[in-house]
């Protein structure tokens, strides 16, 4: 999640105070991670010095909350490119779990139990998320299904390694 | 029938169904070959009674072989199978046809309907092969069809249905008989996985409310999600994937 990214996304919408685009944040993407504010000030404040944002009058009461942020310009592009640019395809569980199998190999211990490990991690957050999913809201509810299908995928990954290890030990001992 | 129902309730429900404690099937180094080929060469399972078990595994890893063997429909070359203290591996037919019957419910990837009989007709099936009568039966079988989101079918042809309703008409049949044990093979596998979805959130809900042990294999990771715990077959034996917290103590491999 790109924090500077996403709050220049939701100044996008309309003007705002640090505050609510903290709650806002936390909302939306943070859940169990909630945005620190010292982050959330820290992070506008770089943004108006790229140019992203600008910084209104503070307004009568004062303190640092009070200053209302705008979108500029060349905020609206950066996010217009950001959205249209696709994630970086590359899961790093995968090569993670591709550097310990291909170890464990090289140094004759179990990979097959360390899969079988890493499956059963893998079924016991799927079985969290689906029962969350049951529940949720929507929001939620497509929250989990990315997260769902991310470890499904993890998961033909591990069953196709698992098949093959006789194979690949002997070509990594070769 | 839709909700999970009150933890308790439904704890107390399992225990009212016998004196009958430790699990509910447990089954010790089953091997089973069909002709050369060994299907299953030495798989031990337990199940504690309301659990949900999916059983995972490649193709021709011997799972649904397992379930056959533990549903009382092969019987094993060699090792035990206990069901609530049976020794259903040593049953003759007539046996282990009266426990499919009274004490099983089933439900297959292709909902197997019969067509020459309505919706209901199809879901009263095992109540009227157990003789049940057969304005109790259909009574009984209605009862299903709101809580499976099946309401107004109630007299078409199986024909007639979507995949969906046919396998929500399938579960509501596997249901009907409130049976202590349901097998369910690859229950979804023939629906996208929208619709998939929504039978297994029927089938571990109302088997979950019912205090039902559930055996649901499946290859599907999305699928086996729904269940308490899962263990997987392969080459013919069972591996418990998370045999250090199975329920209460009870491992994968199937002994305490």
């Amino acid at each position: 999640m790109s924090v500077p990214l996403t709050l220049l996304g939701l100044l996008e919408r309309a003007p705002s105070h640090g505050y609510d685009l903290k709650r806002d944040y936390d909302a939306f993407f943070g859940r169990d991670r909630p945005l620190p504010f010292g982050q959330v000030y820290s992070t506008l404040a770089r943004l108006a010095r790229d140019g992203k944002v600008v910084v209104g009058e503070a307004e009568p009461g004062a303190g640092p909350d009070r200053k209302r942020y705008v979108i500029t310009d060349s905020g609206v592009t950066e996010v217009e490119t950001w959205l249209t640019s696709p994630v970086e395809p590359e899961p790093h569980l995968q090569t993670v779990l591709f550097a310990k199998v291909v170890l464990a190999l090289m140094l004759g211990r179990p990979a097959e139990e360390y899969l079988d490990t890493q499956r059963a991690a893998h079924m016991r957050r799927m079985r969290e998320l689906t029962e969350q999913r049951r529940t949720a809201a929507m929001v939620d509810a497509l929250l989990a299904d990315h997260g769902l299908f991310h470890l499904e995928a993890d998961l033909r990954w591990i069953d196709l390694t698992a098949a093959r290890l006789d194979a690949l030990a002997r070509e990594v001992n070769r | 029938m839709t909700g999970h129902g009150d933890a308790r309730l439904t704890r107390k429900r399992v225990e009212a169904r016998g004196a009958h404690t430790g699990p509910v099937i447990d089954a010790r180094d089953v091997r089973l070959s069909f002709g050369r080929t060994p299907a299953l060469r030495g798989a031990s399972v337990a199940v504690k009674a309301g659990e949900v078990l999916a059983v995972m595994g490649p193709s021709g890893s011997g799972k649904s072989t397992l379930l056959h063997c533990l549903a009382g429909i092969l019987v094993p070359d060699a090792g035990e199978i206990h069901i609530a203290g049976l020794r259903v591996d040593a049953m003759d037919d007539a046996g282990r046809s009266a426990l499919r019957r009274d004490r099983f419910g089933f439900v297959f990837q292709f909902g197997q309907l019969v067509p020459e009989l309505t919706v209901e007709e199809n879901v009263a099936l095992p109540l009227l092969l157990r003789g049940t009568r057969r304005a109790e039966a259909l009574g009984a079988a209605r009862a299903w069809f709101e809580p499976l989101e099946l309401a107004g079918l109630e007299r078409r042809r199986s024909g007639e249905l979507s995949g969906g309703q046919a396998q929500r008409v399938a579960l509501a049949r596997g249901l009907v008989g409130r049976p202590e044990i349901l097998f369910a093979d690859e229950p979804t596998g023939s629906l996208d996985s929208l619709t998939g979805e929504r039978v297994m959130e029927l089938l571990t809900g109302a088997a979950r409310e019912q205090g039902a042990t559930v055996i649901l294999v499946t290859h599907d990771p999305r699928v086996a999600a729904y269940a308490d715990r899962e263990v997987m077959v392969r080459d013919g034996v069972v591996h418990g994937l998370d045999g250090f917290d199975g329920p209460d103590g009870v491992d994968g491999r199937g002994f305490a």
